[in-house]
């Protein structure tokens, strides 16, 4: 195993010891439950949203209208309570200096860190993604779907839609947890980062609806969580896919890479 | 060439704004010295073990561990050496067996292997199953050494390792450090506590705001302070009459009927002679030997950042 591999695999039972990873987890599934069970027992629904007119046609719908709702505050806010915390809870239990007192260079901890985060981020959104499903299937069946473009879609091409979609909507909020990660490493403080990556998050969504930002939008964080829309249409439209793609990496990178220098030289000092 | 020290610091300074914690720090610590890094709390003695571990950049100056600068080489700056600043720190919420797996993942080669047999060394065996959030402190201190020891330093770095234990914990931690030191490990070892470092070291650095006011070996920093002699003759007004003719004996005090002066080694031992030649008999001739604590209270100021420490430098 390569040492950063190693370090990864530590990062991650770190995770699964602690409880605030279980708290985001469980968040991310119980909201798609709670979700089917309102709609099972109230009439009504959500019509003004992607998808949402169909949502008791099928469980392949459900997952799509949660990711709409989810991508407001909620899983910005699940995301930055681990991304938020990673570097900084080390630094204030001391544990940072224990472990670069070992074999590791300071390169590889971060990666280790910034692959456990991404794993995280990656298990929150695809838990709450089948769980919805799983859920809403056991409601409504697993029948066609109904696409953008109004077209029926097969249940089996219905649900390579939603893996798709999952995986799209994953970038955006990696950008949220890479600006996590650097607050994390920057101001050293747990709180401060959680609050800070939510901040990023919600003044995303802001800039997105503020009127005289329509040039900007397109390329704003917030808009990369409706990339998937574009799988839905038939035939399928790669404009927004291909642009959350670069825009996601711009996200991602800039803060990772900021974070990355600053963890290299920084002090390790004092709790 | 003759390798490398285990530690070599040269010109050492860290820089907090308008604070100067470490003021060029030279420290060279030889191959199985028990070093003793002496000082009050805030002289710098930690903020020198940062600079040593590569976890903060010194603002000035260099530190090499067997020849490798850890801002250049990085952890591999670290190879062979091992310890802890400011206390062992750990995963609350992980066991101190996995906590020690976690930590022997982290090393080159893989220190697995040596698990037990460390754990085993600081008898928390039967506690390894047990989240380290319920440990006590004179547990923690343990598990650290436990944690150093997983890599086989051949330097082991310690900042204050008695600190916060019962008196028990401190003579257990004390025999283990002797136990390392005889296995031929070097150690540093950072202390507020005179008779510590005393009891354990053979070399000693004295830190006092961020200097260094003294360096080397520890007898020889007792012996220049043994310059004070305590004569217990039998005829003392004679004596002292005798004392005061002699070349090289400063300082004649009387005292209940005894004599105290300071001198040389050699005026002391003409001394011997002169008494015998005026037929000054004498019980006894001995040494005042100073203790470390009187020295270093001399060349701190006898400054101490609270009142507990000055009650444990005067145990």
């Amino acid at each position: 195993m390569t040492a950063v591999a190693r370090v990864y695999r530590w990062e991650v039972a770190k995770l699964l010891a602690q409880k605030r990873t279980y708290l985001g987890l469980g968040a991310a599934i119980a909201v798609p439950i709670i979700f089917v069970v309102v709609l099972v027992l109230k009439s009504g629904g959500p019509n003004d949203v992607p998808l949402g007119r169909y949502i008791r046609d099928t469980g392949l719908a459900v997952p799509f209208v949660v990711l709409f709702f989810m991508s407001i505050w909620g899983l910005p806010l699940i995301t930055a309570l681990v991304a938020g915390d990673i570097v900084a809870s080390e630094t204030q239990n001391g544990t940072l200096k224990t472990i670069l007192t070992r074999s590791r260079d300071r390169g590889e901890v971060f990666a280790g860190k910034v692959l456990a985060t991404a794993t995280y981020t990656i298990a929150l959104v695809f838990a709450m993604g089948l769980v919805g499903l799983v859920a809403g299937s056991l409601a409504w069946g697993f029948h066609p779907l109904t696409s953008l473009s109004g077209t029926t879609v097969s249940p089996g091409h219905g649900l390579a839609l939603l893996l798709a979609s999952l995986g799209i909507y994953v970038l955006p909020l990696a950008g949220i947890a890479a600006f996590g990660v650097m607050l994390s490493t920057v101001t050293r403080n747990s709180a401060a980062s959680v609050v800070g990556a939510l901040m990023w998050a919600l003044l995303m969504q802001l800039l997105g609806v503020l009127p005289g930002t329509e040039s900007i939008r397109p390329y704003l964080l917030g808009t990369q969580f409706d990339a998937w829309h574009g799988f839905l249409r038939v035939p399928a439209d790669w404009v927004p896919v291909t642009r959350a793609l670069w825009v996601c990496a711009l996200y991602i990178g800039i803060p990772l890479v900021a974070a990355y220098l600053v963890f290299l030289r920084r002090d390790v000092a004092g709790e | 060439m003759s390798p490398a020290p285990p530690v070599e610091a040269r010109g050492l300074v860290k820089r907090y704004g308008d604070i100067v914690a470490v003021d060029h720090v030279d420290l060279v610590v030889e191959p199985a010295d028990v070093f003793g890094y002496l000082g009050p709390n805030g002289a710098g003695k930690t903020t020198s073990l940062r600079m040593l571990l590569g976890l903060i950049r010194p603002t000035a100056g260099s530190a090499r561990l067997f020849g490798h600068d850890p801002l250049i080489d990085g952890a591999k700056a670290l190879a062979g050496v091992a310890g802890f600043v400011e206390g062992p720190r750990f995963y609350p919420y992980l066991s101190g067996r996995r906590n020690l797996e976690l930590l022997a993942d982290y090393d080159d080669p893989v220190s697995r292997p040596r698990i037990d047999e460390v754990l085993g060394l600081v008898e928390l065996r039967d506690r390894a199953k047990d989240r380290v959030g319920g440990y006590s402190h004179g547990m923690r201190q343990r598990l650290g050494i436990a944690a150093a020891l997983l890599r086989s330093p051949r330097l082991l770095l310690l900042d204050e390792p008695t600190t916060g234990l019962d008196p028990a914990g401190m003579r257990d931690m004390r025999d283990l450090v002797r136990r390392l030191a005889s296995d031929g490990i070097t150690i540093l070892l950072s202390s507020h506590l005179l008779y510590e470092v005393e009891e354990l070291c053979n070399r000693v650095a004295i830190i006092r705001k961020g200097r260094i006011v003294y360096q080397g070996a520890l007898s020889e920093l007792l012996a220049t302070a043994a310059s004070t002699y305590r004569l217990r003759p039998l005829e003392p007004e004679r004596a002292a009459a005798a004392l005061l003719a002699q070349p090289g004996i400063d300082a004649v005090e009387s005292r209940d009927g005894e004599l105290l002066f300071t001198a040389d080694e050699d005026a002391v031992a003409a001394l011997t002679v002169a008494l015998g030649r005026a037929r000054i008999g004498f019980t006894a001739l001995v040494p005042e030997r100073a203790s470390l604590e009187e020295l270093f209270l001399g060349m701190t100021d006898g400054e101490s950042s609270d009142h507990d420490r000055v009650a444990e430098v005067a145990v």
